[in-house]
């Protein structure tokens, strides 16, 4: 399990930056999401998986006795989904702005202003 | 309880946030409401910073919970120095921005939204915990994002494309560099990593995880290979945004990477090398970037990018005179960068341009507020003995004493291309007989009404006072610096402070 989670974090982060490195907006856009979601997954990796054992003292003990299943990971996994939404929305609103602007998807385009020094 | 105090500035520029909200639309109520909460924010600040300077550091545990395990808020004096800046210089370009900003700005959330980001800044400089710095990075970032493309010009958009890309993929190297960072040592305490980050057997992969850190922190406060987005930003936006993103934002990064590197990681020779050689980098290619500019707000850009370089610099040297300058200086930049930017702000009213061909004559139109502009200009300079002397004199000292000359070499070679670049500004722009103005390059300063030009004029005047009563009252201000640099070389003592036991 861990291995192929390793695997899919790789394939996200070289995925995603690859990606970037194209010319087109929405390109960018999409590594932007990509290497997010592989930054979450990352997160979730390194919390030490453990299946089925859910964070729950039993009522008969006071501390956890066998291993369990960390919670800190999976909030901060859902606070930067949340993050990441708002992020996220935010750029393709932009990006359709810019694409009604400029009529281009093509970043290098955007140069127009820095000619001018 | 009365720690609860600590939160103030955060709450207060939320609660003004909000209410700004409420009268959505209307300009002159959100004006006021907004500079009457600045102003409660700056008496906050400056009672938290005399709190702190007194008694020592104040720590608040969010809903009790104690550390490693809930969110912490700490204020040591670096954080309450820096809290202390960010509301001075808040309530300043609020003034500033009553006139500044059109109403068609304010009428769609600019108050709101810059009170948003006066919060996060805030939560970032006082919160003790990785985890939650994030989430105010991130909090001071949408809003930027949202001040950088209120009013939609062609040009803020293009600007935005580039400013927005960077600032995200840096957010994501910063959570990957946490995700790591809590697998290698299940917490996210600040305080409590600065125990366990040393006890960890593989430290090359400690190694790489500040590497990641690094990276993240110093494209936000914008280091040499990564400032491209800086210059090719900041002058889009109107004066006032620029002031506070050109004062506060990239000084974020540096705080972070002050917080990062002098509690969780103990950088050992090779960082430092390489702190040094990117400081190098970073003074050289800003002060040749500014060189060839002609318009003044793009110079001033790259400006920001050469004076962080001295910031890394100083952490490149790592020592209590070093650290002491470096927090002066940043103290100075914080104030002098906003105030620059404001003052662009005027002349572009003044002139309708930015361009150093297209100005001249301000001298002989107005006196008294090019005396002050000279001030403010010598003073980002370093000419003793105003403000940007002083921090010199200890990275000079510093640099020679541990025998890196090529740090000295590159920190005098970006300060007399600062002198250079402020003759040449002092010149065209003061001095020189004005060209023939085009037909819609009309004077829009002098028709304002006399409540425009105070709010326009009296927070440059305000931030350029200080910045002389900095320069004039160093030794004061030298006694806080030699305070931080302390507690920054020995962060046991900002350990034992949140953690609450002798370790």
């Amino acid at each position: 399990m861990e291995l192929l989670l390793v695997l899919l974090v790789g394939l996200l982060y070289s995925s995603g930056i690859y990606m970037m490195f194209r010319r087109s907006m929405v390109k960018l856009l999409l590594g932007l999401l990509l290497l997010g979601n592989g930054a979450n997954i990352l997160i979730f990796l390194m919390g030490d998986l453990a299946k089925g054992q859910p964070p729950i003292i039993d009522e008969a003990e006071k501390v956890f006795l066998g291993s369990y299943a960390d919670p800190v990971p999976q909030s901060l996994i859902l606070t930067a989904i949340v993050i990441s939404f708002g992020l996220q929305s935010f750029a393709i609103i932009l990006l359709k702005k810019v694409y009604a602007n400029t009529g281009s998807d093509d970043l290098d385009s955007l140069n127009v202003q820095d000619k001018d020094i | 309880m009365t720690a609860n105090i600590l939160l103030s500035p955060i709450l207060i520029h939320m609660i003004t946030a909000v209410i700004c909200l409420l009268l959505w639309q209307k300009a002159g109520p959100q004006k006021l409401i907004s500079i009457l909460g600045s102003t409660v924010a700056l008496l906050f600040s400056v009672m938290i910073f005399g709190l702190n300077w007194n008694w020592g550091s104040i720590v608040v545990f969010a809903g009790n919970w104690k550390p490693p395990y809930g969110i912490t808020f700490v204020s040591d004096t670096l954080s309450t120095v820096m809290v202390l800046l960010t509301c001075l210089v808040g309530f300043a370009v609020s003034i500033f921005s009553t006139s500044a900003i059109g109403d068609s700005r304010i009428k769609y959330g600019y108050f709101s939204i810059y009170h948003f980001l006066l919060m996060g800044l805030c939560g970032t400089f006082l919160t003790g915990d990785i985890f939650n710095m994030y989430v105010w990075f991130e909090i001071v970032i949408i809003s930027s994002f949202v001040l950088l493309t209120l009013g939609g010009k062609r040009m803020q958009m293009e600007a935005a494309v580039k400013y927005i890309a960077m600032n995200m993929l840096a957010s994501v190297i910063f959570l990957t560099a946490i995700g790591i960072l809590y697998g290698l040592t299940g917490s996210l305490n600040i305080a409590d990593l600065g125990l366990k980050v040393k006890n960890i057997e593989n430290q090359g992969l400690v190694q790489v995880t500040s590497l990641l850190f690094f990276i993240g922190f110093g494209i936000k406060s914008a280091v040499f290979p990564l400032y491209f987005w800086l210059p090719s930003s900041y002058h889009t936006p109107p004066s006032a945004i620029a002031a506070i993103f050109g004062g506060l934002l990239t000084k974020m990064g540096i705080y972070a990477l002050l917080r990062v590197f002098t509690i969780i990681f103990q950088p050992d020779q090779f960082m430092l090398q390489f702190f040094s050689v990117i400081a190098i980098t970073t003074m050289i290619t800003g002060a040749l970037g500014a060189i060839n500019k002609k318009s003044i707000r793009r110079m001033f850009s790259y400006l920001i990018v050469c004076h962080i370089g001295y910031l890394i610099a100083g952490m490149g040297l790592y020592s209590t005179l070093a650290f002491s300058g470096i927090v002066f200086y940043l103290i100075h930049d914080i104030i002098i960068k906003s105030n620059l930017f404001m003052m662009t702000g005027i002349i572009y009213k003044i002139r309708a341009s930015t361009d150093l061909r297209r100005l001249g004559g301000l001298y002989k139109d107005y006196p008294k507020l090019s005396l002050v502009m000279a001030v403010i200009m010598f003073s980002l300079a370093g000419i003793p003995p105003l403000s940007g002397f002083w921090p010199k004199i200890h990275l000079v000292t510093e640099s020679v004493a541990q025998g890196k000359y090529l740090v000295l070499a590159a920190i005098i070679f970006a300060s007399f291309i600062t002198l250079i670049l402020i003759a040449k500004v002092w010149a065209e722009v003061f001095w020189k007989e004005l060209p023939k103005p085009n037909p819609e390059e009309v004077d829009k300063f002098k028709p304002l009404s006399v409540t425009e030009k105070i709010s326009l004029v009296l927070p440059i005047v305000f931030l350029a006072a200080i910045s002389l009563i900095i320069g004039l009252n160093a030794g004061s201000i030298l006694e806080i610096t030699d305070r931080i640099a302390n507690e920054m070389m020995n962060p046991t003592l900002y350990i034992e402070s949140v953690l609450g036991k002798k370790i």
